[in-house]
């Protein structure tokens, strides 16, 4: 898959051909680890392979240099099988400095490949880790293939003739470390070498230095005794198809626009600024060209009611937020809810309570976007489960969100929001319309909430002649709309905008099992799809009794879900949070529930799925 | 569109529901000045918006026959900025309270203003909270006595106007309740105006605040309480007996037998700087005559245009965005 330029010629070493490498590269957050990653994700997806990535890096923008709050990692792992995760143990861990080092080696597979950069591990280095000793001098590091590269000697000498500064030159040595992984991965480096070309337009000698960078390491690996060979790892069986490597909050933001396109609706975004969310509002501020409105507001709460005058107005009105703005929104969403508008609110979670740990991921929202609000306020939940799916979970959102007049809340989480995968697009012409009907005067008295069969009430808008109407918090009369305080008709509105919620049910797809009919149940919600749907078919493949159901919409569940739980002796679910999904389960099926919960942060690795699964069938 | 509009009258402007304010309440008065401001804008019923927060004051939309949102507190210019920006055709008006838009809902106020989006906003000062029964608000005087200030409230006030303008507002007027007719006339340039307009309106809340404003409205006081301003006219008031003359920076109020009219401060509503407006909220019964009228009208680009705008230029120098096109963009590739 190389192309070939005299610049980067194929290697002469032999190529071991392996089914699947885990890389992880870690290293100082101003080391560029993270651009290393994205650009080894993209040129893996596009020689054919199937991948999906981990990106953790620390709250802090520039955390002090060399210390270990500063590592910032990210892991990829590409395949030629079909994956779900981005790996659990690692084949090659790069490390850049010695906290990166310790702080990551725990995971490295014995006998895997450990790249440092030698020239990092002074006493200064060591001492910024708070290391007493070397640890490349420990025997610890004996069970790996410890290749010791001085990194930065290496990059300096081969952009000198750039004439660019030392500084600068430093700077560059994240590409000499993605050229040695790209030679010993046999990775095409065209992608990235147009990457460099256009980042650093302009910019002729930077251009120029992390080109001859990239080259300097790629020779190295080609000229080093250390290694005798390359690895490949062969295109991967995928469905025919067009793909492209996707983030999460890339697929959400291209969900939305294809939704708003597919209603023939203006797309109206208002946010505030908050890992893991805001990518959603930097990708849909490039589309104006599509229409696309987006409105940074003073704070989460005027994101939200701007949504709703926009909903008001009759355009796609969307607002995007973590947990703590999510928070602030409880209020806007219970307006929006009674007001019977649809618009979507996308929750994208991150480690909670409070500010909690906002670049790491977690799935406890849930019972928040289900119970968080005052009063009787229940609304549709949708859940994506992968980066790719974000894409579909958008559109399904505004369908159901126009279809019954309601707000929907999807939830993401920050390890799809910054996770890549394949994506195969979807031809535009066979993603089905949606149907959105505005009322106009007929001569009767207006009833702006008059409902259909799906208890759906009329989305009349300003500028409509002769419909004029009046909405607000205060409980209306069902039909007309005006305010009542009648006991009677409060319960009948809490019922009936409840029942609405539940009719949803009617229209979402039945929930699919992957597995055995019997014995033990994994089910799941979110971004743990991948780990548990790899988890239970390992499970399944040693001779045991395993199925996996994998849940998409919280709010309804699907109409199969209570005979389906009944059909297993065992249920297990896999939650990154302390059993938000459980409780929900418990309180509507008489089932007996197990629950398996990690709150560090992190995804589930598989065998932490396995284990369990195990531990529960002896 | 039909060119010829019907011509609508103040009752086509009111909607069947029962008014329910107190009898007495100042709020009646500025509803009934707004059925009479409407119709001479010549904008269709349907093509009015009005947006409140939650208040006494907030019940206004339900009262009128046009589109209407009673929304949560606080937040009306939210809704507000969203519908404008979305549907920039819309005449869109906010009615707000002292607590609505000064103390919850302080923020979006000031942001709203900043951003001169082209909406009016409405606030109904009657120097406490009505609808939850007579808490002091962010405009109750120090010393006011309240339910939750029984030994006086210890709050400094917020001044409607010098915030209004320390957001930079395009568009800033106070005026009066019952003043029928300076109403009409404020309300009509505050819709005129293109951007935020601010209006602040004295209203007297006869239940839990009677007579806040009576200095302003008593036949015997108000000559020496209220500055009218006009626009490039002197600062005279006290049945034209008494001035405003600037000392230094220090307004003074100076016999107009002792000093001749043009030594006086002119009224320049849109002078580019804010200071001469910012100097005028200042003035404070009962050291000195408060200012009504417009203090502030200049012209700044509007939000809802501006957001408007860049999507037109991107369209038209990029094409309309086509979805496949999207969906393909970056490195793609092709399994057969
Ligand atoms: C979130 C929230 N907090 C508190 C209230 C209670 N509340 C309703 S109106 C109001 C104050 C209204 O005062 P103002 O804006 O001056 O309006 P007025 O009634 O005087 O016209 C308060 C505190 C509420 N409705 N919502
Ligand atoms: S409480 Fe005061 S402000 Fe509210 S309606 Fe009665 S008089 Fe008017
Ligand atoms: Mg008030």
């Amino acid at each position: 898959m190389i192309s070939t330029t005299d610049q980067f010629p194929p290697t002469s070493k032999p190529s071991e051909s392996v089914n699947g490498v885990t890389v992880r590269l870690a290293g100082d957050s101003g080391d560029g680890m993270q651009l290393l990653g994205s650009q080894l994700t993209n040129t893996s997806a596009l020689s054919g392979n199937d991948v999906a990535t981990f990106p953790d890096f620390p709250a802090e923008i520039r955390a002090p240099r060399g210390t270990r709050a500063g590592v910032s990692g990210f892991q990829v792992q590409f395949s030629a099988e079909e994956i779900f995760t981005p790996g659990d143990g690692l084949d090659a861990l790069i490390a850049m400095n010695p906290a990166a080092l310790v702080t990551n080696i725990e995971d490295l597979k014995p006998g895997g490949i450990l790249i440092v950069n030698s020239d990092s591990f002074a006493e200064k280095d060591l001492k910024l880790a708070k290391l007493d000793t070397n640890p490349l001098d420990s025997d610890k590091l004996e069970s790996y293939r410890l290749i010791q590269v001085p990194m930065s000697k290496l990059t300096r000498t081969a952009v000198e003739e750039t004439k660019i500064s030392t500084k600068l030159a430093d700077r560059c040595k994240n590409f000499f470390a993605m050229g040695l992984v790209f030679w010993l991965y046999g990775r095409d480096v065209e992608p990235t070498l147009r990457f460099i070309e256009a980042k650093f337009r302009g910019k002729e000698d930077v251009s120029n230095a992390n080109r001859l960078a990239l080259k300097a390491g790629w020779n190295y690996g080609e000229t080093t005794e250390d290694f005798a060979s390359t690895y490949q790892v062969p295109a991967a069986q995928l469905e025919p198809g067009t793909y492209r490597n996707i983030m999460g909050n890339q697929a959400l933001a291209l969900g939305l626009v294809a939704a708003s396109k597919l209603s023939d609706k203006k797309l109206f975004l208002g946010s505030y600024p908050i890992t893991p969310a805001s990518d959603v509002l930097h990708e849909l501020s490039k589309f104006k060209r599509f229409g696309v409105r987006t409105f940074q507001a003073e704070d989460e709460i005027a994101a939200v009611c701007s949504a709703i005058g926009a909903a008001f107005g009759g355009s796609m009105a969307v607002t995007t937020s973590s947990g703590p703005g999510i928070a602030l929104k409880g209020e806007g969403i219970g307006l929006g809810l009674i007001l019977e508008l649809p618009f979507i609110v996308i929750d994208i979670q991150r480690g909670g309570p409070s500010t909690g740990l906002p670049t790491k991921t977690e799935q406890s929202d849930l019972l928040m976007v289900m119970h968080g609000r005052n009063g009787e306020s229940p609304l549709p939940i949708i859940s994506a489960s992968s980066p790719a799916d974000c894409f579909a979970v958008a559109i399904e959102a505004w369908r159901i969100a126009t279809k019954f007049m309601t707000p929907v809340i999807i939830l993401s989480d920050g390890y799809i929001a910054n996770g890549a995968e394949p994506w195969k697009m979807p031809a535009v012409e066979e993603l089905p319309s949606i149907e959105i009907g505005h009322p106009v005067a007929d001569g009767t008295p207006f009833e702006p909430y008059r409902r259909n069969d799906d208890l759906a009430r009329p989305w009349a808008v300003p500028g409509t002649p002769g419909l004029m109407h009046r909405v607000g918090g205060l409980e209306k009369e069902d039909g007309s709309g005006n305010v009542s305080y009648d006991p009677q008709n409060h319960q009948h509105m809490v019922k009936t905008r409840a029942q609405k919620v539940q009719n949803v049910a009617n229209v979402i797809d039945d929930l699919e099992v992957d597995g055995a009919e019997s014995g033990l149940l994994v089910l799941s919600w979110g971004g743990t799809l991948g780990a548990c749907r790899t988890a239970a078919r390992m499970c399944a493949q040693q001779g045991k009794s395993v199925g996996h159901a994998h849940l998409r919409w919280l709010n309804p569940f699907p109409k199969n879900l209570g005979e389906i739980l009944d059909r297993y002796d065992q249920v297990l679910i896999p939650e990154l949070n302390t059993g938000q999904l459980r409780l929900l389960i418990k309180s509507e099926f008489s089932v007996n529930v197990e629950g398996f919960n990690k709150v560090q942060g992190k995804p589930f690795a598989v065998s932490e799925v396995t284990e369990k699964i195990n531990s529960m069938l002896t | 569109m039909s060119t010829e509009l019907p011509v609508l009258k103040p009752a086509d402007f009111a909607s069947d529901q029962d008014v329910r304010w107190c009898p007495g309440c100042g709020d009646y008065s500025i509803l009934a000045q707004m059925k009479k401001v409407l119709p001479e804008l010549s904008i269709p019923l349907e093509e009015t918006v009005f947006i409140s927060g939650i208040g006494c004051s907030s019940r206004f939309p339900y009262y009128m026959n046009t589109y209407g949102m009673h929304s949560i507190h606080g937040r009306a210019p939210a809704f507000a900025t969203g519908l404008k920006s979305t549907r920039p055709e819309l005449s869109v008006w906010v009615i707000t309270g002292d607590g609505d838009a000064l103390s919850i809902g302080g923020n979006h106020l000031m942001h709203a203003i900043r951003r001169n989006i082209d909406i009016n906003i409405v606030l109904f000062n009657n120097s406490i909270y009505g609808l939850t029964k007579g808490q002091y608000s962010p405009t109750s005087k120090v010393g006011h006595v309240t339910k939750s200030t029984p030994l006086g409230s210890i709050d400094h006030p917020l001044n409607p106007i010098s915030v209004a303008l320390a957001a930079e507002a395009t568009f800033v007027a106070r005026s009066i309740d019952v003043n029928a007719k300076h109403l009409i006339k404020t309300l009509t340039r505050a819709a005129q105006h293109k951007g935020t307009s601010f209006v602040e309106v004295y209203q007297n809340c006869n239940v839990f605040n009677d007579g806040a404003w009576d200095y302003m409205k008593d036949k015997a006081t108000k000559a020496d309480n209220v500055l009218e301003l006009e626009n490039g006219k002197p600062m005279v008031f006290g049945n034209g007996e008494k001035g405003i003359r600037l000392n230094g920076f220090t307004p003074e109020i100076v016999a107009l037998k002792d000093v001749p009219v043009d030594d006086l401060l002119f009224h320049d509503e849109s002078c580019p700087d804010p200071q001469l407006a910012f100097l005028l909220s200042r003035l404070k019964h009962p050291h000195f005559p408060e200012p009504i009228g417009v203090f502030r009208s200049v012209e700044r680009p509007t939000y809802d245009d501006e957001i408007n705008r860049q999507v037109a230029n991107a369209t038209e120098n990029q094409g309309e965005g086509q979805l496949s096109d999207l969906l393909s963009s970056g490195d793609t590739w092709t399994v057969e």
